[in-house]
């Protein structure tokens, strides 16, 4: 097994390419900082759709379509697409990528949903069952507000550790040759529960289980934080991003401006009403593609560690008082020619 | 990171240390401020139906109708909810908001059906006020029974 680098982390044998990405995202994101990195901004909320649940299914195709597209492949290329949400089942995948008629892995990995869809085709085609693979994931504030807390007409009021879920979908295409930067390592987040029970401050929840992976993933591969122009998680948002790099302290890796996380990226706290910051499986996927992806293809970051956080509670298990266990999963994101 | 008792304890502390408190007192007075203006709207229709003529038994159910139409309009454009945020409790608690709970689950479950999307989660927010608020009252009713004796 000369892949394992240890418990958790691999290393590929040949460098994947990711040689397309594509965001799509709703309107309020589109007003953040990150507006202009964007393939799309969406103005309405309900994509042309009669529901928020198919709003989200639009997302993830339109995302999907951009990708493929300017990957210069057309859909037909694609060996395997692995996509998830937030919604129950999977539903935002499922109706968006049905029509593709691609063999499909449905992955549900909360908001660290990018990571695993990344990880999960990466190994796939190291391990040479495929040459191309189509991963994304996708969340929508409506329909996350739904199914999780209160109709969006309630008056109430949101605490300030609560975080906003990011509309959108983001994508990219991987792929055996062809040009893009590429994933070198893959480190896979263990369930990592601290007791928080608060679903309102789900950074709380899931910073320890990010500190783990990257405290893991720096002893498995060797190196320190130095060694990564930017070490960026998913959605922690301000509070947790904070939690995750005293917890990273603790355990003899100090982090400093280098260590950042989507969600604090994504909105404007000063403009925008969005408390801790941003979160969902589109935070981290959005950011990624639309803002760290180019950055990466054009050599503006050499190396990054990419770690999409999720929060793997439901309603029912809030509701019967369990606690919030966090998941986070890392990828190693280098520029370069690509694979070849 | 191994999650043993002592590590949960010292995260939650640092968790408790970390994350800011929902500013309470300036809640306090915007809930007092927008609770009480509703509360005077309320007055000054009943003012205004008493002058026209209606009893005062009458009054008191206009008031509440009117109330309440009011309150589901504003939810409907979406208003109320955008209040809610800053009012908090002061729009929660009156009558309006008892409104408002009901036709927000009303307006987001239509999608899944007349029957088992918007009637059956019609009460999602409101059943439990209306479940308690009856026993409630009942244990009440038992007290001050006994206490008349």
């Amino acid at each position: 097994m000369g892949k394992r680098l240890g418990p958790q982390t691999v290393r590929l044998e040949r460098p994947v390419a990711v040689t397309a990405a594509a965001a799509v995202a709703g309107k309020m994101e589109g007003e953040g900082p990150l507006g202009e990195c964007f393939d799309r901004i969406v103005q309405d909320a309900l994509f042309g759709e009669d529901s928020w649940e198919k709003a989200e299914s639009h997302f993830v195709r339109e995302a999907m379509e951009r990708a493929v597209q300017k990957s210069g492949h057309t859909m037909g290329d694609m060996d395997y697409v692995f996509c998830g949400d937030l919604l129950n089942q999977c539903i935002g995948t499922t109706f968006g990528i049905k029509d593709f008629s691609i063999p499909c892995f449905g992955v549900f990995g909360a908001c660290s949903t990018m990571g695993e869809t990344m990880s999960l085709g990466a190994m796939l085609i190291d391990g040479g069952f495929a040459e191309q693979v189509l991963a994304g994931a996708s969340s929508h504030f409506c329909s996350a507000e739904k199914q999780f807390r209160f109709p969006l007409p309630l008056g109430i009021q949101r605490p300030p550790v609560s975080a906003r879920t990011v509309t959108g979908a983001g994508a990219a295409v991987l792929s055996r040759k062809g040009e893009g930067p590429v994933i070198r390592e893959i480190t896979t987040g263990k369930i990592v529960d601290l007791g928080i029970k608060d679903a309102n401050h789900m950074g709380a929840a899931m910073a320890p289980a990010a500190a783990a992976l990257i405290a893991a993933h720096l002893r498995e591969t060797n190196r320190r934080p130095e060694d990564y122009d930017y070490i960026v998680t998913g959605d922690l948002g301000r509070i947790g991003r904070d939690l995750a790099a005293e917890l990273l302290a603790k355990e003899g890796f100090p982090m400093d401006e280098r260590y950042t996380d989507c969600g604090i990226l994504v909105y404007d706290p000063q403009k925008q009403d969005v408390h801790a910051g941003g979160s969902g499986c589109a935070c981290s996927a959005v950011t990624f593609a639309g803002y760290f992806y180019p950055k990466l293809r054009r050599g503006e970051i050499r190396r990054m560690l990419f770690v999409p956080t999720g929060a793997l509670l439901s309603t029912t298990s809030v509701q019967q008082g369990l606690t919030i266990p966090g998941i986070a999963h890392g990828i190693v994101l280098e520029s370069g020619k690509g694979a070849d | 990171m191994e999650a043993n008792e002592r590590t949960k304890q010292e995260y939650a502390k640092m968790v408790e240390r970390t994350s800011p408190k929902s500013p309470i007192g300036k809640n306090c007075l915007f809930a007092f401020l927008s609770g009480g203006a509703i509360c005077t709207l309320g007055q000054m229709f009943r003012h205004w139906y008493f002058s026209m003529g209606w009893t005062e038994e009458e009054c008191g159910l206009l008031v509440s109708v009117t109330l309440i139409g009011l309150s589901a309009v504003l939810t409907a454009l979406g208003i109320y909810g955008r209040l809610g945020k800053h009012c908090g409790a002061g729009t929660e608690v009156p009558i309006t908001g008892f409104a408002n709970s009901v036709v927000s689950p009303a307006i987001e479950f239509k999608k899944e059906g007349m029957v088992l999307g918007m009637a059956a989660k019609m009460f999602l927010i409101a059943g439990p006020v209306i479940v308690y608020g009856t026993l409630t009252s009942m244990v009440v009713g038992v007290i001050y029974y006994l206490l008349g004796r």
